[in-house]
């Protein structure tokens, strides 16, 4: 991306072109008939072909001591089994969900990751597209078996009548409980994890092309000077950023979890 | 100076989350401070008002992109 990102800018040579949402739009790498496949449709396979290769050997000899591998994978299951999965859905119904919660968080994760592992450096969750298929999973998921528990009305009266609650306030808590409860959820949980991924991933293109150029192209030693450090607080924001990443991986499958707990919770 | 305003109004926007999250984490860590033991406890009630206040910012980033000039 930087290479890339570098020499459109050189080549413009008419003053620095600030990347912008144009810097996420990839011309495709090949055709399939008319289908353009572009990098991220790439990297979301080999995210899969990732995931199930590392989950496949890190369970394959499985022992009552385990080794190292066995030890990374059974941490990191245990993690979100214990402290995403029961601890939001509840003791009783949880392993139901903990196979998707885990995959999730995988996928989400290692196509985070994507955004600062040398050579790719494109987090396919840049790209709203995917982000909008896993909170689509995820609304189903929870709408569905808070459905198939309480009845579609149940369900209903559920979500969008708080506990305790009775005379004329309903008229005005229900549409908003509605709206908050069934409506915004799926939107903000797209919108988080494409905007984190999107924004971070800018500031990181604008501070390496930013560098890159004050240092090539703007032919003052001083700005050079300038330019190493927008290198330097480049690299910063690359630890940053890995930060937010498994921290916004971490928040999808809480969420997640959490809404889960709150379409199984019983009635008030 | 070229640019957009909307960039203005995103930088403005993203006041209020900030002031949010400083203030949720600053009462995470009085509350390790005080009572070690509820960590575990307080780190995912951390973590939630976190992510709801940073979807105000992260709203206004999306909308700083999408709408026109």
């Amino acid at each position: 991306m930087i290479a890339v990102a570098t020499s459109e800018t050189v080549s413009a040579s008419e003053g620095f072109n600030a990347p912008g949402p144009s810097s996420f739009e990839l011309p495709p790498v090949f055709h399939i008939g008319d289908l353009g496949v572009t990098k991220p449709m790439l990297l979301i396979v080999l995210s899969a072909v990732i995931i199930i290769a590392v989950a496949v050997v890190m369970s394959r000899k499985a022992e009552v001591v385990p080794g190292r591998l066995q030890f990374a994978g059974e941490y990191v299951y245990g993690f979100v089994r214990n402290s995403v999965a029961r601890d939001n859905i509840g003791s009783e119904h949880f392993m139901k969900f903990v196979p998707y919660l885990f995959a999730l968080f995988l996928f989400v994760l290692v196509n985070n990751y994507f955004g600062v592992i040398p050579f790719i450096e494109f987090p396919t969750m840049s790209r709203i597209g995917y982000v909008i298929a896993l909170a689509a999973i995820t609304w189903f998921v929870y709408n569905i078996v808070g459905i198939i528990k309480h009845g579609p009305w149940g369900y209903l009266k559920l979500q969008t009548v708080p506990g305790g609650m009775k005379g004329p306030i309903l008229l005005l808590l229900v549409p908003l409980e509605f709206f908050s409860n069934i409506l915004v959820r799926p939107v903000t949980l797209t919108l988080r994890l494409f905007g984190n991924m999107f924004a971070g991933h800018l500031l990181l293109i604008l501070f390496s092309t930013g560098g890159a150029y004050l240092i090539l192209d703007a032919g003052n030693p001083f700005y050079g000077a300038v330019g190493v450090v927008s290198f330097l607080l480049g690299i910063a924001v690359s630890f940053l950023e890995m930060l937010v990443m498994f921290l916004q991986a971490y928040v999808f499958t809480l969420l997640t979890a959490m809404y889960i707990g709150g379409a199984l919770v019983d009635e008030h | 100076m070229e640019g957009s305003l909307n960039m203005i109004g995103y930088g403005l926007a993203a006041v209020g989350p900030g002031i949010g999250i400083g203030l949720i984490f600053a009462a995470y860590i009085n509350g390790v401070a005080r009572q070690p033991e509820a960590q575990a406890r307080l780190q995912s009630i951390a973590i939630l008002g976190f992510v709801l206040a940073e979807a105000l910012a992260i709203i206004g980033i999306a909308l700083a992109f999408v709408l026109p000039i």
